[in-house]
Order: structure tokens, then C-alpha cells, then sequence
């Protein structure tokens, strides 16, 4: 199994190196747009995934991280500064959020969220003063690092994919430190990690404020894509898209994210040629598969993959029988 | 002083269809764990079955039967059969998220096969206002506060006066005592999953003439449907009732005397308030469940 | 291994590796509009405006003896992935490209098609359009710099008004409306004492007419859409506003809002530009093929479609040829008459920016109906 999925990362990882030489410019567009969305989609799995929390304020730190890079670079900080401070500002926010939202239950906690998310985007479009308002902000520039433009399709996208590198392999190895192998504890049996002395509170919190800041950093890279933004792509919209990204990936699972924003960025297209139903595609296809496989796509193909090496392989008893059952 | 009282008046009139809705809400909760997220659909769905009766022919009083038993058949037995027993066994969460991806099934399938635009819709009262204390009230109005008042007091009469009635409360305080004590468990969740249905599509009957069949129009219900829940109190129906004529209220008066560009705020940070200070609500009881 | 294989197929075919096969007789005009998302109504207004006029061109045999192909993109109402989808339609060669309708998105896609020097028919309604100096974009509606003077004319000469209470929806519509209405105010010296923000798809006005009444001004000014100008109309007039002039623009005496306020909007005043309303008989005559093919009546975003395809066809063929570059040198500064086009409906005539000039309406809703009280000229002649 382990073998596998090491073969198919391999392979996924050539692939997503090698997909621009393949593609038109809109195809390419495409790629980074599903960079994007899986840097948010993992923060998101940290906080739903890894940390059982249901939070639906992800769409919000993605604007959030978004107006903070867009409005230092309009001030000339430069994009590595502005970057840093988006994922700064979510986690600031995210913590001061958490403190007081996670002591509540587990259905409280998406109210919660949900609110923050509007109330964020009432924020947003109301102080013109700051954020542009209705008018949004126009003409972020692609960044230049180290000399390097970023402008040009094939190598925005080299630069999201690399951002992405960069934090799913931070994500990974805190997940495999022993402070990520308590997350999983929380997740697994609250209570037991509870009895074992973890602060599960501390540990929740930190899992949400790392997932939002995670979500920011999503909306800094966003932000240069598009170079526009406005406060209605950050509403309750994008947390929900989110969140269905994640839990149709395969929630908990690390690659989960990868393969939500997949499907999410490529429906439209395949579904392109029945116009206005392909939402109603999409959603017939999440109740399908909550109804039979809620663990997400990945959840599905471990289950596949199981059985075929059952099927293989099956079970031997421990013990050779001798005539008479146990 | 008058304006005052329209505020209140028409917050009343708004707030006895948030109440409705909040009611078949926490049942649905109570009883069942589910926490629908395409509560505000089921509102918005019932007045387009109607329309298209209409459509076909049929007289607005048999058009508006035709719909309820609609709405009974879809949104309270299919949904429960098709959606809900499937899903509980997996856990609460695969739950939202299906009722996620049904509330935008129901808007898209509207939008294609009906229209992106509002249709009207035929009133229950002739439009006459009356006067009363300076503010103004539409016989609509009044209609809309009767009929919800009725259905929530048809309601309580019914969980409190008849055995049935009784029978479901059981099943939500404790559905394995209810079970050995012989009451038809899953039965008496089924109810509450059409009652559900009946008031919602009470609520659609009564909001469409004056906000206009859209396909959106649930997603403004469904979360007042959540605020007025939470806010009023989860684990009781009356909480949920209280929690919808607050939240109307609310509503206008925020809107009227504090900012109008963040009038939406005002309930959500109430909202937030309740669920960190008071999570059972204003009127709700401490972790008792009670339907 | 070849699990991946096939995903790589898939995901190759639908990043459209498989570009469509652009025979020689058709000519390539695709559409990124709104189809859902809160600018749902707009985009397929405009859509199905765009959608008729195609069908009448190619049941005429098409321009200059080829059809046009338009396939139609959802952009969700999102400026994202309009961008993208902008990207793509660019990357298989237009001739011209229509849409969007929100402006958001068309500030966006603007510098796409800039750079690819492809015109871009767009929507939307807000100034910055056309102030950017990108001569590929042209526009078949007024823009709201345009519209707001107009109806402040009336508002002052006509109306002799010098307070103004304003109620307007804040979305990318009604904020640059809101916005330039308050500078033309402020140059003709009216005060706006009320100055009230609504939602999109408000329902409960009843709040918004109490603060107008307060306000007891001389007109009201309502910029909101058609659905919600009706609610506000009727909570208005239930709440005894009944002798203060309420004015609009474009929105608030169209028929649908006629239909859905039963009666309330009897004797609102207003500035129609292009409307089903007008009483021109070649806009009569397309209402009627509108509603009859598509059934429900268009609004002012359907004949921003219509006239927008003809308006292309035009210029198409008095160049003789399909040349997007040369496209912009003789639409700038061009002008079509009903006699050259009888489906460009009025004569209009195109600016250095993009922006038309064109006859428009001071109108009033009488029994029931649209009555046209006065004709404004065009501010070019």
C-alpha cells in the first residue's frame, strides 16, 4: 500500500512539472488556479482533516491573506515581505478567532465560522477606504523574485506550484512530528488524548490558527493570479467550495486537498457541454458519495486498494484448526 | 414614535416566518441529529411546485394542496429516506455536507428548468392596509402573523396534548428508552421530518407574494432559519419561535437606526454573542433535549 | 501506472488540448457571461439577447457568407475565472469576444484582450471602463457617466428639486451609480440628505422607507434592480409615500418591475436608455421576438446583447473583411442608423473609448405603461 502511493506521489509530482508543455495558456491558468486551491484546501484539512473542526471561515482567510499581499505590494513593500505577513495576519486572526470559538461544540464552531466569513466580507466591502469597497483592487502586479518575473503563464505557474511544494512539505513534516502526531491523536479519541495529558485545547487552536494562516498564504499567491480582487470572490461562496473540495478529496487524508481542487477546477470544464447543470452534477455526485464513501475519493481508493490485497492475500487464521471451531 | 412601531410591526410579520422555519429546524435536529443546511431551499421550493400547478391549470387553493403534498412527499419523505437514513450511520458530518450539496441542487435544478428571474406570486389577502397606532400593516401581514401563530400553536398542542405527540418527544429525550417502551422510533422521526415539510412550505406560501419566487430565496431563509435557532434556543421549539421574532426584529431596527451597509451584521454578531456566552440560547435549557 | 495515464487524457482533453475544430465557414465570437452566481440574471439576459440575434444572422446566412459560432462560457460571476476563461476563448483565435456584464470582471479581462488585440464587447455599466484608455473595449449601453447627468438634468430643471434622498443597492451596479449620481448632485448644488444602501436581493424594505420618509426630501432617487425596486415601490407606497416624485434610472420603470409591483410604480419618473419599452417600433418589434422565442421579457442587459452582435456584424462587413485589428479604426468614431442596420434598433454612435451615444427617454409609468414625456437628443449632436 505504502509502496503504491509513494509510486503514484512520484508520478503526480512528474506529471504536475511536465503538464505546462502539454497545455495552452488557459490550460496552464488552470494549473495555478489548482495550486491555489490546494494550498487553502490544505489548510482547511489541517483544521477539518487533522483537527476535526469544522470551520467554514476558510474562503475568508484566503481574502484576507489576499487584500494584506495586495495592499503591500500597492504600498511597494516587496512580494516575499507582503507574502509572509499575509500568513502573519491569518494567524493572528485565526488564533484570537479560535480562542474563544473552539470551546464550543463542533456544530457551534461552523455557525461560527459562517459568521465570521459574512461579517469579513460586510468588512470588505464597505470600508472603501481601505480594501477599494464594491471597486476592489486592481493591478497586482505578478511579483519579481530575485530578479526573476513570475509574469507569463508557464511561470506563475513553476511559482504557485513551488509555494505549494514548499508548504505541503512544511505540512508534512509537522504532521510527522510529534506535535502533528498529537493532532491526529485529538481527532482520532478527544477523550483519550485528553486522559493522556495532551492540551487538546492548545493543540486544536494551534491546528486552526496554522490552518488559516495556511489559507492566507493561499490568497497571496491568489491575489498576483488574478490581479484583481474583490470582496465577493472571499464570501461564504468559497469557504463552502472549500470545504466540499476537502471532503470530497478525502478528508484527513494528506493528498485529500490535491485531489478535491482537481475535480473542482476541472467539472466545469468536462461538464461544460451540459452548461447550466453541471452544479447539478456536482452536487448529485458529493451526496452520492457521502451516502457511500464519506472518507472522500483517497478513502475510496485505500478501500479499493485493500481489497484487492485481501483478495491477493487473504487472511490466515492464527491458528490451524484442529476439528473443533473456537 | 410611530415609525418605531412599523419597525416592530413588520419585524413581527418577518419574524413569524423566521419563526416557522426555526421550528422545523430544531426538530429536525432534535429528533435526528440533522442539521439541514437546505432548510432555506425547502422554503423556496414549494412555491415553484405551486406556480408550476398554476401552470398546469389548476386553481390557486388546489395549486397550493397540490404543493404541500409536494413538499411532503420530497422535501419530507424522500429527503429523509433518500438522504438522511443512508447518511446518519456515517456520522453528523457527511450529513451537512449532503444537505450542503442538496441546497445547491434544488437552486440549480430551479434555476434551469424554471428561470433565473422572480415570478409573482398570488397573495392570500387583498391588499388593503390598515392603520393602527401611526404605522401601517398589509392584510398580507396579517395574514402571514395568523397563519404562522397558528401553526406553531397547532404545533405545541400537538407535542404536548396527544399521545403522538408525546410519543415524539420521547423519541428525542431518549429514543433507546423510547424504543423499549414500544414507541415506533423510527416512526415518530419520520413525522417530524414531514412536519418539517408542512412548514416550510406554510412559510413559502406565505413569503412568496411579497419577496418573489427566486431561486436564491433560501440562502438569506436558510441562514435567518440557523440565527433564530441558535439565538432563540436549540432544544426547545418555543426557543426557536422566540428566536425568530427577535431576530426579525432585529433586523429592521439595525437597518433603520445603526449603519445600513452593515445591516446584515448585527445578527450574526448577536449570533456569535449567544453560541460563546449562552450556547443553549436565550431560552434554551442547559444540555436537556427536549422537542 | 495507467490509472494515471487515463486522468492524464482527461485532464488533457478538458484543458482543451483539443482545440475545436474552426472550419473555414464559420466565424469564431465566443461569450464569457455570468450563468450563475449572484450575476446569474444579468449574464443570461445578455446571453440570450446575444443568443437571437446569432440565430437571426445565421438563418440570413450568416456575415459575409460565414455563420458564427458562439459558444457561451460560464464565468460564474466570478473575475477569476472569467480571467481564465478569457485566457482560453484568446487562445483559440476570436474574432471579437462578448461580455462579461459585471464590471469586475471586465476590468480584468479588458487587459487580456488588450494585449491580444481582440475587441471586447462588453456589459458592464460601471465609468472606469472606459477610462482606462484601452481602445479594444466597446460598450452597447450607456455608461452610468453618462446616464447619471442625464436623469441629474431632470431632476434639477425638471423636477426644480433641492434635496435629494437617495436608496441604492451595493453591489458593482449600484456603487459606481450611487457614486457618480452624488457627483452630479454635488455639481448642481442639490443635497442629498438621505444617502441609504440596500442589499442585493433585500426583500424587507420597510426599514429603508422609514429613513426616507425621515428624510422628507424633495425626490426620491432609487437605484436598485428590478426586483427589488418593486418591493421598495410597494413598501412605499403602503407606508404613504404617495406625493413625492420617485425617480430612477434604466431600472426602475421597466415592465418587469410594472409587473411584479402591481401598481406601485404608478407614477414613477425616470431615464430610459434603450428598454423593450421605447416606443420605437423596431424595439417593439425585437421585445416581441424576444419574448416569443425565449419566453419571459429581457431587460436592458438582452438588448445590450442584441445590439452588440449587430453592432459587430456592421462593421464586419463595411470592412469587407474580419480584421479584429483593424476592427477598432472604424468603429471608433463610427455611426449606424436603422437605415444601415434596421436591428442596431436606435442610431447610435460609438466614441474615441468605446462608449455610445444614442437618443434616450425621460419616461413615466402611466395606467400601467411606460409613457415616453420627453425625448433627450444625443450629446453629440
Amino acid at each position: 500500500m505504502k509502496r503504491l502511493a509513494v509510486i503514484a506521489v512520484a508520478v503526480g509530482a512528474a506529471f504536475a512539472i511536465v503538464v505546462p508543455l502539454f497545455l495552452k495558456p488557459y490550460g496552464i491558468y488552470l494549473s495555478s488556479t489548482w495550486a491555489v486551491l490546494t494550498i487553502a484546501a490544505m489548510g482547511l484539512n489541517l483544521t477539518l482533516g487533522y483537527a476535526g473542526q469544522v470551520s467554514l471561515a476558510q474562503g475568508a482567510f484566503v481574502g484576507i491573506g489576499a487584500y494584506t499581499t495586495a495592499l503591500l505590494m500597492h504600498a511597494g513593500v516587496p512580494y516575499p515581505i507582503a507574502f509572509i505577513a499575509a500568513g502573519l495576519v491569518c494567524f493572528s486572526i485565526g488564533w484570537v478567532l479560535g480562542y474563544p470559538a473552539l470551546r464550543v461544540q463542533h456544530h457551534y464552531l461552523a455557525f461560527v465560522t459562517l459568521a465570521f466569513t459574512t461579517l469579513v466580507f460586510l468588512v470588505l466591502r464597505n470600508e472603501e477606504w481601505l480594501t477599494g469597497g464594491t471597486y476592489g483592487l486592481s493591478g497586482i502586479p505578478r511579483p519579481v523574485l530575485f530578479g526573476w518575473s513570475t509574469n507569463g503563464p508557464v511561470r506563475f505557474y513553476y511559482f504557485s506550484l513551488g509555494v505549494l511544494t514548499v508548504l505541503a512539505t512544511g505540512t508534512w513534516w509537522m504532521l510527522r512530528s510529534p506535535w502533528g502526531r498529537a493532532f491526529i491523536a485529538l481527532r482520532e479519541n478527544p477523550i483519550r488524548a485528553l486522559s493522556l495529558g495532551l492540551d487538546t485545547r492548545r493543540y486544536t487552536l494551534m491546528a486552526f490558527a496554522i490552518g488559516s494562516s495556511i489559507g492566507g498564504l493561499s490568497g497571496a499567491v491568489f491575489a498576483p493570479l488574478v490581479q484583481y480582487i474583490e470582496p465577493l470572490s472571499f464570501a461564504l461562496n468559497l469557504s463552502l467550495n472549500l470545504l466540499l473540495m476537502v471532503i470530497v478529496g478525502g478528508s484527513g487524508y494528506f493528498f485529500g486537498p490535491f485531489i478535491g481542487a482537481l475535480v473542482a477546477v476541472l467539472l466545469p470544464e468536462w461538464l461544460r457541454f451540459i452548461e447550466g447543470y453541471y452544479l447539478v452534477f456536482y452536487a448529485v455526485m458529493v451526496m452520492v458519495m457521502m451516502a457511500f464513501c464519506p472518507t472522500g475519493i483517497l478513502g475510496l481508493v485505500e478501500r479499493i486498494v485493500k481489497a484487492v490485497s485481501v483478495k491477493r492475500s487473504p487472511p490466515q487464521p492464527a491458528l490451524q484448526p484442529e476439528g473443533t471451531s473456537p | 414614535m410611530a415609525s418605531f412601531i412599523q419597525l416592530l410591526v413588520s419585524g413581527l410579520a418577518t419574524g413569524a416566518i423566521y419563526a416557522l422555519i426555526a421550528v422545523g429546524f430544531t426538530l429536525l435536529w432534535q429528533t435526528s441529529q440533522t442539521i439541514n443546511f437546505a432548510q432555506g431551499e425547502f422554503v423556496m421550493v414549494p412555491a415553484f411546485f405551486i406556480l408550476e400547478a398554476m401552470y398546469l391549470g389548476a386553481p390557486f387553493w388546489l395549486a397550493i394542496l397540490i404543493g404541500i403534498a409536494l413538499s411532503v412527499l420530497l422535501i419530507g419523505l424522500a429527503f429523509k429516506l433518500i438522504i438522511v437514513d443512508p447518511m446518519l450511520k456515517h456520522g453528523v458530518l457527511p450529513l451537512v455536507i449532503s444537505t450542503i450539496a442538496l441546497s445547491l441542487f434544488m437552486k440549480e435544478m430551479v434555476k434551469n428548468l424554471y428561470s433565473s428571474n422572480a415570478q409573482p406570486f398570488p397573495a392570500l389577502a387583498p391588499p388593503i392596509d390598515l392603520h393602527f397606532f401611526g404605522a401601517v400593516i398589509s392584510t398580507q401581514s396579517l395574514v402571514v402573523l395568523a397563519v404562522a401563530i397558528s401553526a406553531v400553536v397547532a404545533l405545541h398542542l400537538l407535542l404536548h396534548k396527544t399521545r403522538l405527540g408525546r410519543s415524539m418527544q420521547a423519541t428525542a429525550q431518549n429514543p433507546t428508552l423510547a424504543r423499549i417502551l414500544g414507541i415506533p422510533v423510527r416512526r415518530m422521526v419520520l413525522y417530524t421530518f414531514l412536519i418539517n415539510a408542512v412548514l416550510c412550505a406554510i412559510a413559502s406560501i406565505l413569503i412568496s407574494p411579497i419577496y418573489l419566487a427566486k431561486f436564491i430565496n433560501g440562502e438569506t431563509l436558510g441562514v435567518a432559519a440557523f440565527l433564530a435557532a441558535i439565538i432563540g434556543g436549540f432544544n426547545q421549539v418555543r426557543g426557536a419561535i422566540f428566536g425568530g421574532f427577535i431576530l426579525g426584529i432585529l433586523d429592521n431596527l439595525s437597518a433603520a437606526y445603526l449603519s445600513s451597509t452593515y445591516r446584515g451584521a448585527f445578527p450574526l454578531l448577536i449570533l456569535i454573542a449567544v453560541i460563546m456566552w449562552r450556547p443553549q440560547g436565550l431560552l434554551g435549557r442547559v444540555e436537556e433535549r427536549t422537542v | 501506472m495507467r490509472r494515471v495515464g487515463i486522468i492524464a487524457t482527461f485532464i488533457a482533453a478538458g484543458l482543451g488540448l483539443a482545440s475545436p475544430a474552426h472550419s473555414q465557414s464559420t466565424v469564431y465570437m465566443p461569450a464569457v457571461l455570468e450563468e450563475s452566481g449572484p450575476g446569474a440574471v444579468s449574464g443570461t439576459n445578455f446571453r440570450d439577447g446575444l443568443k437571437l440575434a446569432v440565430e437571426e444572422i445565421n438563418a440570413k446566412g450568416g456575415i459575409l457568407g460565414k455563420k458564427i459560432d458562439m459558444p457561451v462560457f460560464d464565468s460564474q460571476s466570478e473575475a477569476g475565472v472569467s480571467r481564465g476563461l478569457i485566457q482560453k476563448v484568446l487562445d483559440n483565435k476570436p474574432y471579437v469576444v462578448f461580455g462579461p456584464v459585471y464590471s469586475g470582471s471586465v476590468l480584468v479581462d479588458m487587459q487580456l484582450t488588450q494585449a491580444a488585440e481582440i475587441p471586447e464587447i462588453v456589459g458592464g455599466e460601471a465609468a472606469t471602463i472606459t477610462m482606462k484608455g484601452d481602445p479594444y473595449v466597446f460598450r452597447t449601453s450607456f455608461g452610468q457617466q453618462f446616464s447619471m447627468p442625464k436623469i441629474a438634468n431632470y431632476i434639477r430643471d425638471g423636477l426644480k428639486a433641492k434635496t435629494v434622498a437617495l436608496i441604492w443597492v451595493n453591489s458593482d451596479f449600484g456603487k459606481p451609480g450611487r457614486d457618480n449620481f452624488l457627483k452630479e448632485m454635488a455639481n448642481d448644488n442639490i443635497k442629498v440628505i438621505a444617502d441609504i444602501s440596500t442589499e442585493l436581493g433585500q426583500t424587507d424594505f420597510s426599514a429603508d422607507v422609514i429613513k426616507v420618509k425621515a428624510a422628507n426630501a424633495d425626490v426620491i432617487f432609487a437605484y436598485v434592480n428590478e426586483e427589488e425596486s418593486a418591493r421598495f415601490l410597494k413598501e412605499a407606497r403602503k407606508q404613504g409615500i404617495t406625493k413625492t416624485p420617485i425617480v430612477g434610472e434604466t431600472t426602475l420603470l421597466s415592465q418587469k418591475v410594472i409587473e411584479l409591483s402591481g401598481g406601485a410604480s404608478e407614477g414613477t419618473m425616470g431615464h430610459v436608455a434603450l428598454t423593450v419599452d421605447a416606443p420605437v417600433p423596431a424595439v417593439q418589434a425585437f421585445a416581441e421576438r424576444f419574448k416569443k422565442r425565449f419566453n419571459y421579457i429581457c431587460d436592458h442587459n438582452g438588448i445590450k446583447g442584441y445590439t452588440a452582435v449587430y453592432f459587430v456584424k456592421y462593421v464586419a462587413e463595411k470592412m469587407g473583411k474580419f480584421d479584429s485589428k483593424g476592427f477598432i479604426d472604424v468603429a471608433h468614431g463610427l455611426t449606424i442608423t436603422p437605415k444601415d442596420e434596421p436591428n442596431i434598433l436606435m442610431e447610435v454612435t460609438w466614441d474615441k473609448n468605446g462608449d455610445i451615444d444614442r437618443e434616450s427617454f425621460l419616461g413615466e409609468v402611466v395606467d400601467g405603461k411606460q409613457k415616453i414625456v420627453k425625448i433627450l437628443p444625443k450629446l453629440g449632436k
